[in-house]
């Protein structure tokens, strides 16, 4: 039985259209300038390189630039400037600073926001939920087919050890350029896509070498307000091309408040601890002897999740130095009717975003209304029982700290580029652990 | 980042305080440091005997820098973080924090900080952060076990790490602060499944001394990296430490003429908070009001003043005509008038003038700028003299567009929260 549920998926480009337009326009060349083979030959397009950071994130740093006080870094002048740029162009389907948004009252400071152009009255897609790795579909909408007018700069590691920036440098296929890229449909200021190595269309599943531009990108634009976010499909990923988002919001997010309880550390340092006194049950993972260490003790446990069909999110935050990592069944749970039909009204879907505490209600009456009592009762809903989560994080650790010993298991490491064909349920954790995993079938697991 | 020059830094405390308060502070036995948050970097500007005693520097070494310094790979982030957050919101903190010493040696203090305001500019001029070290070695976990007593005694675990390698290596329990100098392989796993039953059978030799040497190692890595809670005698002391030097400041403040308190007093040009982020925008830029009569400047970038010759306050409250000249485009202000009328984005290229009379091109660029309302707070205007280069090869509009993106994000934020005014 597959498991699906119907929903608006958000507009992040202007060139994404319904399914049948974009069939029917697949044939020849597109007449534009898009990020595909027909138009990438002589692009041009701003690139940044970031210098790689090998000490401790937080220790002898080159993290100058994470107090709130200090003098903006380049990155983050880049991406404000560039954004607001396509702000005058009028390439957002609205302003977002337009939008009235509050902090509601209450201890843990959930963020509400009224913004009703988000949503659209389109006809509701359905989206397959039970599967977490699906195989890219190049007939549907992915990144290559934005406009490069959509695109902010090429973000890539400098060759020589220090940040360089060219205005205008030409888009080298062959080197896999990493892109960000605007959201048209913004949450906030700044809402960016970043898109790692977007010519080998990869589809939204974690790998390391990923994970780690991501954590770059957190650590160069150099402030705790900038914050990436990543969604699995199944934890209302809208499109199937490997992403990331990021935006600004200059206050502090519920979760990066929650109180943590540190769990373990694993012999790279990397430490970590579980939240509590949260609706929505999670790891945070800090510290690593190196940055390698950190990031792959994360992508590591995304790719046990992926690999074994739990949705998830995951939130970088603190400039890279506190990282999130939220499993969760909403959506399985909307499939299987589960959800009351008051908080499906609220049209919210819980991705990265929302469970950070930070919530776009479509309707005034949601808005005027939004309280911490109703924000904590639609994340409950979210998070894994206590009991499923226990097993979850047991198996995460497992993960962990096997792909430090066992190089071996290929289920648990993935090399960078690896193209393997999408893992479906396998019970590749077996280890002698007592679990529901269901192995072999493509069918969904329902949870007990 | 480089350090906020000298001059500055003097100027902070001397600008305010008289003379004698120096010396005032001076004979406070208690460590503190003073911070300014309106200069680049939120440097310290002053820091007590005590303080650099307790700490291992030297005066020079910690006056120009800030704070964080002081913290380290078990500084626990989440209590950065509120610490940053009531600088932001221009509030008082007080919490347990793990800092590290010039020699890299760990130790727990009770930090606690105060906001000191200006009466006349109704917001934060300075920070006083007192450190009271925590002398008691109390771990405390979360749900309140007290560890300690119960592990040295009557207990037992059920998975002792003999099989991990630990070596323990100058590890002084003897000291009032944690020194574990170094601490190899030991994998920890489960590290808070602890079980105590009462019924546990006595351990034989060999398990005995591997099992205290893992509870060493155990009862001082948590000291470094648990929660470690002050008594109320730290706190008193804290209190009272905060007390004192607010106390002598205050005092002090009065034969300058230029007052301050502890409480904000009357309402600010631009919340605190906002100022705060706009002085991290290094550009020259000025925030106008246009909802209040002749459309006063609100805010004045330091690189503004800079650049056009004027002390802040002979332009906050004005209207920025006094820029204009004899020769100044009639046709460039009516083009700005009407864009902030129609409420939008412009851009002109105009001359203007300094406070020495000189004239300059100014490429200006106007943007209207929405708090969280959504509705229209400020206009923002960004100046660039025609002919400057930027370092990093952007373009004059590419700069003014960046500053224009994180007033945005600033004014945003900062009026989203129902606390800060």
């Amino acid at each position: 039985m597959m498991l699906r549920i119907k929903r608006v998926p958000t507009v992040v480009s202007n060139y994404q259209k319904d399914e049948g337009e974009d069939a029917a326009r697949r044939g020849g060349g597109c007449g534009r300038n898009c990020l595909q083979k027909c138009c990438i030959p002589g692009a041009k397009l701003p690139l940044y390189t970031f210098k790689r950071a090998e000490e401790i994130p937080g220790d002898k740093c080159v993290l100058e630039h994470d107090d709130n006080q200090a003098p903006v870094a380049f990155l983050d002048s880049l991406l404000l400037g560039q954004w607001e740029d396509r702000m005058q162009r009028g390439l957002f389907r609205y302003d977002v600073t337009a939008c009235e948004t509050k902090v509601i009252p209450g201890r843990c400071g959930f963020m509400a926001q009224l913004n009703e152009g988000r949503h659209l009255k389109k006809r509701p897609t359905e989206f397959r939920v039970d599967k977490v790795l699906q195989p890219f579909d190049g007939n549907k909408f992915n990144f290559t087919k934005v406009g490069q007018e959509e695109v902010l700069f090429q973000f890539d590691a400098s060759e020589d050890g220090e940040v360089h920036f060219f205005p205008d440098a030409p888009v080298d296929a062959d080197s896999s350029p990493s892109v960000v890229a605007i959201n048209v449909s913004p949450i906030e200021y700044g809402h960016v896509l970043l898109i790692p190595r977007i010519l080998e269309c990869l589809p939204q599943r974690i790998d390391r070498e990923s994970f780690l531009l991501a954590l770059y990108m957190a650590i160069e634009a150099g402030n705790p307000y900038f914050r990436l976010g990543y969604n699995s499909l199944g934890a209302f990923a809208t499109i199937n091309h490997l992403h990331f988002q990021a935006y600004y919001l200059a206050v502090p997010f519920p979760i990066e408040k929650a109180p943590t309880r540190k769990v373990t550390t694993l012999g790279d340092g990397v430490k970590i601890s579980e939240l509590f006194d949260y609706p929505v049950r999670g790891l945070v993972f800090e510290g690593g002897n190196t940055l390698q260490d950190l990031s792959n003790a994360v992508s590591d446990a995304c790719i046990f999740l992926q690999d074994n069909n739990i949705p998830h999110n995951v939130l970088i935050a603190d400039c890279g130095k506190r990282i999130f990592l939220l499993p969760q069944c909403y959506a399985e749970k909307q499939a299987l009717g589960e959800v009351s039909s008051e908080l499906l009204d609220t049209q919210v879907n819980p991705a990265v975003w929302e469970i950070s505490g930070h919530m776009v209600l479509k309707r005034k009456k949601d808005y005027e209304e939004a309280s911490e009592e109703n924000a904590w009762r639609l994340l409950a809903e979210v998070s894994l029982s206590e009991e499923r989560f226990e097993e979850v994080k047991a198996l995460i650790f497992e993960a962990c700290s096997y792909t430090l010993s066992e190089k071996e298991d290929e289920h648990l490491t993935q090399g960078a580029g690896d193209d393997k064909p999408p893992l479906e349920g396998t019970g590749s954790i077996n280890k002698g652990r007592n679990c529901n995993m269901v192995s072999g079938t493509q069918e969904c697991l329902v949870l007990q | 980042m480089e350090p906020p020059q000298l001059g500055l830094i003097e100027q902070s405390f001397n600008s305010r305080y008289s003379n004698w308060a120096r010396e005032a502070l001076d004979e406070l036995p208690d460590n503190f440091t003073i911070t300014d948050p309106c200069i680049s970097g939120h440097p310290i500007v002053f820091a007590s005997r005590g303080f650099l005693k307790m700490s291992g520097y030297s005066r020079d070494q910690v006056v120009g820098r800030n704070g964080r310094m002081f913290q380290g790979p078990n500084t626990c982030r989440r209590s950065v973080m509120e610490i940053r957050e009531a600088i932001r919101e221009e509030r008082g903190v007080e919490i347990s924090l793990l800092n590290y010493r010039k020699d890299g040696t760990p130790f727990w203090m009770l930090f606690r900080m105060a906001p000191v305001f200006g009466k006349d500019e109704g917001r934060v001029i300075h920070f006083v952060a007192v450190q009271v070290p925590i002398l008691r070695r109390r771990q405390r976990r979360r749900n309140g076990e007290g560890l300690c007593g119960e592990i040295l005694s009557n207990s037992c675990r059920r998975e002792v790490c003999s099989s991990s390698s630990v070596e323990l290596a100058g590890v002084s329990a003897a000291d009032s602060d944690c020194r574990v100098q170094a601490m190899e392989g030991s994998v920890w796993q489960h590290v808070d499944n602890y079980v105590f039953p009462k019924d546990c059978k006595p351990l034989d030799g060999f398990q005995l001394i591997s099992f205290l040497q893992f509870a060493l190692v155990l009862f001082t890595s948590l000291e470094i990296e648990e929660k470690c809670e002050a008594s109320d005698t730290e706190k008193q002391l804290a209190a009272t430490a905060i007390s004192n030097v607010l106390s002598v400041l205050t005092h002090y403040s009065e034969s300058t003429g230029r007052l301050v308190c502890e409480k904000r007093f009357g309402p600010s040009l631009v919340s605190s908070s906002l100022h705060i982020s706009l002085g991290r925008i290094k550009q020259s830029f000025v925030l106008v009001d246009p909802h209040l009569p002749d459309i006063p400047i609100v805010y004045a970038s330091d690189a503004f003043l800079r650049m056009t010759g004027y002390a802040r306050n002979e332009v906050l409250g004005q209207n920025c005509r006094f820029l204009t000249g004899v020769d100044t485009d009639p046709s460039a202000l009516h083009q700005i008038k009407q864009s902030i009328q129609a409420q939008q984005a412009c851009s002109v290229r105009i001359l203007h003038y300094r406070k020495d009379k000189s004239s300059f091109w100014n490429l200006l660029h106007i943007s209207p700028v929405r708090n969280a309302t959504g509705k229209i707070a400020y206009f923002v205007g960004v100046q660039i003299e025609e002919g400057s280069v930027d370092r990093h090869g952007l373009s004059p509009e590419m700069r003014q567009l960046s500053v224009v993106g994180s007033i945005k994000v600033a004014v945003r934020s900062s009026s989203m929260s129902y606390s800060i005014h």
